[in-house]
């Protein structure tokens, strides 16, 4: 026998056609199993490089529950409320998967349709709701500057509580700056957008609003963002370089940058996997509804699909954990 | 689909409701933050992280062996699924951490606050 041969000595069929099934596992299933295995190292891979970045920057990276504390339609702040219904939503989409496949084993055609388009509706809401999350973390909350050393300062009033510009800066822009729109200047010239307040403007409040302090990304023995005093303010506060409001892959009010590229780059890459979930499930929803695996006799790629659309849960599970909680 | 089927509806809502009930509870501890847990140490982290990394160890069981039907998989094809990334994890987020705490022991005294 050639010893690079490939053709199996017992004489069995090999796995083409679906006939052998080692560990009792058909081809499709065994590889989603495979596929999950290697998707699941990338994602702990950034997962892993997250963390790293965490330690390193460990004594001035952002608090999360003062980074996401929004609720759609209510005002006010309410840390991680918004995100465990996000976690829960996705749990229940889950469970309605279990169900369709739990249905398929029993051949109950309607019921299989029923729970997919369940666990297509509650994707969606889940994408919708990540989508209103990265909305508001890009524009941002309270607003921020950014000295020439690259650091963040915010600014908060007597309890410590951190405050918006809009709070307290009142004078004009004094600046004179004023945004260029095409239509009232050199109609070939464009900049960036500029920022609400200028810098002079909020050194100017500043001074005027002796109950307003800043604080810095420094973290405290107290776990607490250490709050500088008035005169220790102004000096970091006259070298400011930037406005910033919002957040993006470049500067960032909340803190470290490269935690918003963190963010964005994992909760990105998942709600992609998110979005291939909902769209390979709307496929087999309609194969149901065709009475495909009706007439093959099983409907054993809604399960193949239903471990994709777990798996997907499960690393939600871990970015919850890591990015919201730790 | 060479294992049994008998249907467990019953054990899936029980599986969401405890799965809730972890969530339910880590929302509660990150809202809350006892100083005792949050502001100790153990092993580089507060207990607090530790015990919502043990919570969160908990749900992915729940997840991958009632959801994802992996106690109905023979022995050793849930061995070469679990293992293999267990193993690969742990080997690959011990080291970097380690790093990020090295990287952070050297660099943090340069930074200037």
């Amino acid at each position: 026998m050639k010893s690079n041969s490939a053709v199996s000595s017992n004489k069995k069929e090999t796995w083409s056609g679906g006939g052998i099934k080692p560990f009792g596992a058909s081809y499709g299933k065994m590889m989603m199993w495979f596929f999950i295995v290697s998707d699941a190292l990338t994602f702990s891979g950034f997962l892993a490089a997250y963390g790293l970045t965490r330690f390193k920057f460990i004594d001035s990276w952002p608090i999360a529950d003062e980074v996401f504390t929004h609720v759609p339609f209510v005002h006010g702040e309410y840390p991680m409320i918004y995100v465990a219904i996000m976690t829960f939503i996705l749990i229940v989409s889950s469970v309605t998967m279990v169900l369709a496949v739990d249905a398929g084993h029993k051949m109950q055609k309607n019921k299989v349709a029923w729970y997919m388009f369940a666990t297509i509706v509650f994707g969606i809401i889940f994408v919708g709701s990540q989508a209103w999350e990265w909305n508001t973390f890009i524009k941002g909350s309270y607003g921020a500057v950014k000295t020439t050393e690259g650091k963040i300062l915010q600014f908060v009033n007597q309890d410590g509580k951190q405050i918006a510009l809009a709070d307290f800066v009142t004078t004009e822009r004094l600046d004179g700056r004023e945004q260029h729109t095409k239509k009232n200047g050199l109609w070939f010239v464009e900049e960036p957008t500029i920022a609400t307040y200028s810098i002079a403007q909020i050194i100017a409040s500043y001074n005027a609003h002796p109950e307003v302090q800043i604080r810095t990304e420094l973290i405290t023995g107290q776990k607490k963002k250490t709050i500088l005093s008035r005169e220790e303010g102004s000096v970091q506060l006259a070298k400011t370089k930037l406005v910033v409001e919002g957040a993006n892959l470049e500067v960032n009010e909340y803190g470290n940058t490269i935690f918003a590229d963190f963010f964005f780059f994992i909760t990105g890459f998942h709600g992609f996997h998110v979005i291939t979930g909902i769209l390979i499930n709307i496929i087999i929803f309609f194969n149901v509804i065709l009475g495909t695996y009706e007439k093959r006799g099983h409907y054993e790629m809604v399960e193949k699909v239903g471990l994709y659309w777990h798996f997907v849960d499960l690393v939600w599970v871990f970015v919850f954990t890591f990015f919201y909680l730790v | 689909m060479g294992h049994a089927h008998e249907s467990n509806t019953k054990k899936i809502w029980i599986v969401l409701i405890i799965l809730t009930v972890i969530t339910g509870v880590e929302v509660w501890l990150g809202i809350l933050k006892p100083d005792s847990l949050y502001l100790s140490n153990f092993l580089g982290t507060s207990w607090l992280n530790w015990i919502f990394i043990i919570l969160t160890l908990l749900k992915a069981y729940f997840i991958a062996w009632s959801f994802m039907h992996l106690e109905g998989e023979k022995t050793w094809f849930r061995r070469a699924i679990v293992w293999t990334p267990v193993f690969l994890i742990c080997f690959l987020v011990t080291l970097l951490l380690i790093e990020g705490g090295y990287i952070y022991d050297t660099l943090g005294p340069l930074v200037k606050w």
